[in-house]
């Protein structure tokens, strides 16, 4: 178990490493933060002084350097923007990108899993077919216009909802959390039902494809032949053996999330690390860009290492002492 | 028994409803802006949005009025001792928020900590010298050369308090290039007519009223949230649904869909900014199919291009009739415009096209078009109409559109043939900034966004006298004089002064909206 958690972390470093290099080679065609930091009014050597203190003018290899060594001890730097050290900047932000995706994942599945369960055992009714159908509008329609729809019915039109923000937030410790008001819960709806959206398609429909699978298999039927009861037959043997790629597929979207919630936190001025990307990338806030890609890859290693560790817990094969474990239906 | 009045109750719930009534009826103003301000120190990025924000928390030894007038705020009155001196006179009793009494000492920190090396609006003070204290209340400062701007430039310099900065460290800016972070950017203590409540970046900041500002205010404000909605569509919806009462960013597009709303006002103007179009003037263009020679240092070929645009059909689709049509290069409230450079030649295709013949390119030429499409307002969709009239004419105008902070290196490279320039002439609000900054060939404090090599020795001339010319009679005139050259010379291709709109809901009754785009909310008044 060691020796996989040690491999793992070198990987991850080397996965990081890679990230920072990309993100360095494209730095040089997003701009010139200095033409966004001084006014009018500031002289060429002004500008030319600025771009030095910065060490902009350096050559990519020696900038791309100096940020490993600086980041290796935990230094990511100033925003030049903010003008605060970018890695408070990124924490801060932290919790209310988490909580939304969070939210996301948990609707994806407490919706994703019954419809997927009922498509698969219900194949031929109109109901089915229906969602199935309206599943492909769900991943087809982006995000950002999913977003301002919902904005227009349920803020605009009804009144029933906040068209942007978190509500009033608690503060606990460093994380501000959105859960323990009556405000902040109503501001994670609509932002959460359109983060989660392509999810809940995808948790459906991959449940539905492993159920029918399952349905299939010879256990199933023997399970049938023992007498068990339809429901017991339907959650216990076959949704249970279908959970494995569920996890997986959820555990690493949740990477995904992290890493495209940008787009619901753009439409949502939701205050979370994708807005401060958005927002980086049209200042050519480079250290503030830096850093959060690290932490999105850091995130994306993380989330992936919890996923094959998680995969021992409900897959009885890969553990070790699975000889003991016993069979279906324990 | 018969009824008596009851004088101590009457008078108490006489004083109850006295001090209930107001608190009860705490005015506040739910401001949904399009960004979030960078910091709340006024000195660590130099972003005109961010500084007009923190006007509110902070001022400077003068201030614009409404209409734009340079007035007193910090400074009560000044005078010149010798033509390269000011001595300001300060304004008794202003405390800041903190409760520091406001001295001479706070201007001089304050002068010292914005020209610092490590100051990115150290620029916004180009010919300033030293600041010394003379006694409490008056302050001299000391500048390179006889400058006329140095109180339009004020306006933008705020005052903070030198005990408060001592206290906390931040007597210097702060700086990205060696990692000097400072308690001023998330903390403010300034003299205005409101103090910074609490602060969440990208989610909310709250300013209240503060009680014990010098001016009188004209305001009714107790409380005013600042929120940033960045997606446009989420800031109409917050506005048409009442979750913010004031936006200063109203989305062209969304205007006719604002005023309908049962509610909604929309305040629609021009602002300062100026849009022009600009040419390589190098010796040869960057891109196109003549070689070794550039038609552009033709008058009679800028001529044609001039002739070429047709500004109505401009002004009427690509800015749905919200902009104002324009021949010069700076808009009516700069001084140094008078209406004789607002004339536009005539739109005629014919005439241009026998220009350009009688210039050698009967048959056109091709050249490259460098425009954004997140700077200017409908920048992309300006680009396309004046390319494709060009195109009417015979020319072969090649687009090449990009996000601003992708375009303007390849610009300051002078990697282009045409741009689309646009000049607010912020903050001095004066001709002389367009003048010195984008007009003039390049020296030492000039010239820093003539990308393209423009410029004219007599027109240059003209600007370095304006420089240092004390008296606006004579200081304004020579300002006109260079902008007419340029207009005679069809240096630039004027175009417009941009639309601005902001949008406000009922509980708005006054506002003022200057052209310098900028909410000066002690001016606004709650219903």
């Amino acid at each position: 178990m060691l020796v996989f958690i040690v491999k793992r972390v070198l990987n991850a470093a080397g996965v990081m490493l890679a990230v920072a290099a990309l993100a360095f080679a494209t730095f040089r065609f997003v701009g010139d933060p200095v033409e966004m930091m001084l006014n009018e009014q500031a002289s060429l050597s002004q500008r030319q002084e600025l771009r030095e203190r910065l060490g902009l003018d350096r050559s990519l290899p020696a900038q791309y350097a100096a940020f490993v060594v600086n980041a290796a001890q935990g230094d990511f730097g100033i925003s030049y923007r903010n003008q605060q050290d970018v890695f408070p900047l990124i924490v801060e932000r932290f919790p209310a990108t988490f909580e939304l995706v969070i939210v996301a994942t948990v609707l994806s599945l407490l919706i994703g899993l019954p419809l997927g369960v009922y498509t698969a055992i219900h194949r031929r009714s109109a109901f089915a077919q229906l969602l199935q159908w309206v599943s492909v509008l769900g991943v087809s329609l982006p995000s950002f216009a999913v977003g301002i729809l919902f904005i227009l019915v349920f803020s605009v039109s009804l009144g029933w909802l906040p068209a942007f923000g978190r509500g009033q937030v608690v503060q606990l410790g460093w994380w501000s959390t959105g859960f323990l008001t009556k405000s902040g819960l109503t501001a994670l709806i609509l932002p959460g039902i359109t983060l989660s959206q392509c999810q809940i398609t995808l948790v459906m429909r991959l449940v539905r494809a492993e159920m029918l699978e399952v349905m299939r298999t010879d256990f199933v039927r023997f399970a049938r032949a023992r007498g068990l009861p339809e429901r017991a037959v339907r959650f216990r043997h076959a949704l249970r053996n279908c959970l494995m790629p569920v996890i997986t597929v959820t555990g690493l979207q949740v990477g995904n999330l992290i890493a495209f919630a940008l787009v619901t936190e753009t439409v949502f001025q939701w205050p979370g690390m994708g807005l401060l990307f958005v927002q980086a990338v049209s200042f050519v806030d480079i250290p503030v860009m830096a850093a959060y890609l690290m932490v999105v890859s850091a995130v994306f290693v993380a989330v992936n290492m919890l996923v094959d560790l998680t995969y021992g817990l409900v897959d009885p094969r890969l553990r070790q002492d699975a000889v003991t474990g016993g069979g279906h239906g324990k | 028994m018969p009824l008596r009045p009851r004088p101590f109750v009457a008078a108490a719930l006489a004083v109850l409803i006295g001090f209930a009534a107001p608190a009860l009826e705490a005015k506040t103003l739910r401001w949904g802006a399009a960004r979030e301000i960078a910091s709340l120190d006024p000195y660590s990025f130099g972003e005109t949005f961010t500084l007009s924000v923190l006007n509110h928390v902070y001022e400077g030894l003068v201030r614009y009025t409404g209409d734009l007038k340079i007035e007193p705020a910090l400074a009560e009155r000044w005078e010149n001792p010798t033509p390269t001196t000011w001595r300001f006179h300060l304004r008794r009793g202003v405390t800041f928020h903190n409760g520091d009494a406001f001295t001479a000492d706070d201007v001089v920190a304050s002068l010292a900590r914005v020209s610092h090396p490590s100051s990115p609006l150290r620029g916004n003070l180009p010919a300033y010298r030293s600041a010394t204290k003379v006694d409490d209340f008056t302050v001299d400062i000391e500048v390179a050369e006889p400058y006329p701007l140095l109180l339009n430039d004020l306006t933008n310099i705020f005052i903070l308090g030198q005990k408060w900065m001592a206290a906390n460290n931040a007597l210097l800016p702060t700086d990205s290039g060696t990692g000097v972070e400072g308690y001023a950017t998330t903390h403010a203590n300034g003299t205005g007519p409101f103090k910074v409540d609490s602060r969440r970046p990208d989610a909310q900041t709250v300013f209240s009223r503060n009680e014990r500002w010098w001016d009188k205010p004209a305001h009714n404000i107790d409380r005013i949230e600042f929120t940033p909605i960045t997606s446009a569509a989420t800031r109409v919806a917050a506005l048409l649904s009442g979750e913010i009462d004031f936006t200063n960013v109203a989305p062209l597009q969304d205007l006719p869909r604002l005023s309908a709303a049962p509610g909604v006002k929309v305040l629609q103007t021009n602002e300062l900014r100026t849009v022009f179009f600009a040419f390589n003037m190098r010796d040869a263009l960057v891109e196109s199919d003549v070689r070794n020679a550039n038609p552009f240092r033709d008058p009679r070929v800028r001529n044609a291009l001039y002739r070429a645009v047709d500004a109505n059909a401009v002004q009427r689709r690509v800015m749905r009739g919200l902009s104002r049509t324009t021949g010069s290069l700076v808009a009516p409230a700069i001084p140094g415009y008078v209406p004789a450079l607002d004339e536009r030649p005539s739109f005629d295709a014919e005439a241009a096209r026998k220009l350009l013949a009688e210039a050698g390119y009967p048959n056109g030429f091709s050249f490259l078009m460098n425009c954004t499409n997140d700077s200017l307002v409908n920048e992309e969709e300006l680009c396309q109409a004046v390319a494709s009239m060009w195109s009417r004419i015979g020319l072969r105008p090649v687009l090449n559109i990009g996000p601003r902070s992708q375009q303007t290196p390849k610009r300051v490279k002078g990697e282009f043939d045409v741009i689309p320039f646009g000049w607010a002439n912020e903050p001095q609000i004066d001709a002389y900034s367009l003048l010195l900054q984008v007009m003039r060939t390049r020296n030492a404090a000039g010239g820093v966004f003539n990308w393209g090599s423009w410029g004219d020795a007599r027109i240059d001339t003209l600007i370095d006298r304006a420089g240092t010319e004390l008296d606006p009679a004579k200081r304004i005139p020579l300002m006109t004089e260079a902008l007419t050259l340029a207009k005679q010379d069809t240096l630039f291709i004027p175009v417009h002064q941009q639309p601005m709109a902001w949008a406000t809901r009922q509980a708005v009754r006054s506002i003022v909206q200057a052209s310098d785009n900028k909410p000066r909310l002690w001016l606004t008044v709650l219903d």
